[in-house]
């Protein structure tokens, strides 16, 4: 298949695959991901960067994919919510989120929970006041917040036992 | 209506000096866009002008921090984030660094820059009163070379600055003589997170004898440029802190502004915060000295 004029070929590595994808160099990343490569978890809440529903990391750092123009992401390492572990089955982190109710529409729930791995990334043991600065860029209008702090806060306790737990052993 | 990406040319060279060739060759033709956080806001509702735009984003020779014995000077390319975490702006910048703190959220923290947010030039820019009581100046690069400028002179009216079609901010540079100074910062905003100022104060100052010396005070959306308050600064200068001189400095930092009504606030909001900031501010000035 041909280019149409002004599309660019721009490869980067998502959920640690490297995929290359045709695109218009101004392209959205959020719409590249979505509808090239299928990965739909991230999601168009306001398109402005307020919402963070459109929430990657993108060379380990958080960002709005919705932001993003595609040609800034050539050779970048992305991961997505869908990254965030194997098909079949679900991180602590995303567990977490199951067990204590984090999610009720789901439509903030993908890029909630990426700002959650950035923070635990960073901040393996944050205070609650931590976890909300880490996720204050994420709107959520459903849970009112409470549940997903006690799932991140949970993530976090539950990680950090069986980091310990795996250094023991 | 959403722009179309097929109507843009976007390139991004791989150096500063071919990003600098281009705008040369063709001035005006081409938007420079880093972080992208103001930019494809604009662009996503259709409300982007230009067509054709370069990429800053990464850029080796803007996203970087040199240190020397008298200055730091900051790549433009650095974004938030990048402030937030350099220990020497936490340390000796700490108005810098707490405002960089303010903006947006981590997402937008971590793409915006603080070049782009200095050529955006709003007036709410949270990071732009700190530069100004830093008395910041700023490396600007064409390919015509360099030239260096008072960052207090790069605003000469609402969104329009010193550049020239051509130019670029390299870096900005902060003079390493703050340590000893009181420090002192407030963003009045909606929310502490993802919300634009209604009124942002940053101060910095010393007493010396129990008398006010050196003092700077600037404001954020209280005029079309971001502000230094000079009536102010001189209403206080020299003298002891007591209740007289809050109350003066207030009426003179009121009188002294220009603040709107807008969306986010009124004029006499803005007006009235602004004066209760400078107090807070004389306040921990006072209190300071009395520790010292």
């Amino acid at each position: 298949m041909s280019a149409a004029r002004g599309e660019l070929e721009i490869s980067f590595t998502v959920n640690g695959e490297v995929r290359t994808t045709r695109a218009y160099p101004m392209e959205r990343l959020l719409d590249v991901l979505r509808r090239q490569l299928d990965l739909t978890g991230a999601k168009e809440g306001c398109g402005e960067g307020e919402c963070g529903s459109c929430s990657i990391l993108m060379d380990g750092a958080l960002v709005n994919s919705c932001l993003v123009p595609v040609l800034q992401a050539r050779g970048a390492t992305i991961v997505t919510i869908e990254g965030l572990a194997p098909a079949t089955q679900l991180s602590r982190l995303q567990q977490a989120f199951l067990d204590c109710g984090g999610a009720q529409c789901g439509i903030c729930t993908p890029g909630i929970v990426m700002a959650a791995r950035h923070l635990l990334d960073k901040n393996p043991h944050p205070t609650q006041e931590d976890v909300r600065d880490g996720l204050s860029g994420n709107l959520c209008r459903c849970t009112g917040y409470a549940q997903i702090c006690e799932a991140v806060l949970e993530a976090a306790s539950r990680e950090a036992s069986s980091a310990s737990s795996a250094s023991r052993g | 209506m959403r722009s179309d990406p097929a109507d843009y040319e976007f390139v991004a060279p791989a150096s500063l000096g071919a990003v600098v060739s281009l705008l040369a060759e063709r001035p005006g033709e081409w938007l420079p866009i880093a972080g992208g956080t103001d930019v494809m806001v604009q662009y996503a509702a259709g409300k982007l002008a230009a067509r054709k735009l370069v990429s800053l984003w990464n850029l080796r020779e803007l996203r970087r921090v040199d240190v020397s014995d008298t200055e730091v000077v900051i790549g433009a390319g650095c974004t938030y984030t990048d402030l937030r975490e350099h220990q020497i702006v936490r340390r000796e910048f700490p108005l810098l660094a707490s405002a960089a703190s303010w903006t947006g959220g981590i997402a937008n923290q971590n793409r915006g820059t603080l070049g782009g947010n200095i050529v955006n030039a709003s007036p709410a820019a949270d990071s732009l009163p700190s530069l100004l009581v830093y008395e910041a100046e700023l490396i600007l690069v064409s390919a015509r070379g360099e030239r260096r400028v008072e960052y207090v002179d790069f605003h000469t009216g609402y969104k329009k600055t010193l550049l020239a079609s051509d130019e670029l901010i390299r870096a900005v540079c902060l003079s390493r003589r703050y340590e000893d100074y009181v420090s002192y910062s407030r963003k009045v905003g909606a929310r502490n997170a993802q919300a634009i100022s209604k009124v942002c104060v940053a101060a910095l100052g010393r007493t010396v004898d129990g008398l006010v010396a050196d003092v700077r005070i600037a404001a954020g959306s209280v005029a079309p440029v971001p502000a230094r308050l000079r009536e102010t600064e001189r209403a206080v200068s020299g003298k002891a802190i007591d209740a007289a001189l809050l109350q003066q400095a207030r009426s003179t930092a009121m009188r002294e502004i220009h603040p709107i009504d807008d969306i986010r606030s009124t004029s006499a909001y803005r007006s009235a915060v602004a004066g209760n900031l400078v107090v807070e501010f004389l306040q921990s000035l006072q209190t300071a000295g009395h520790r010292a």
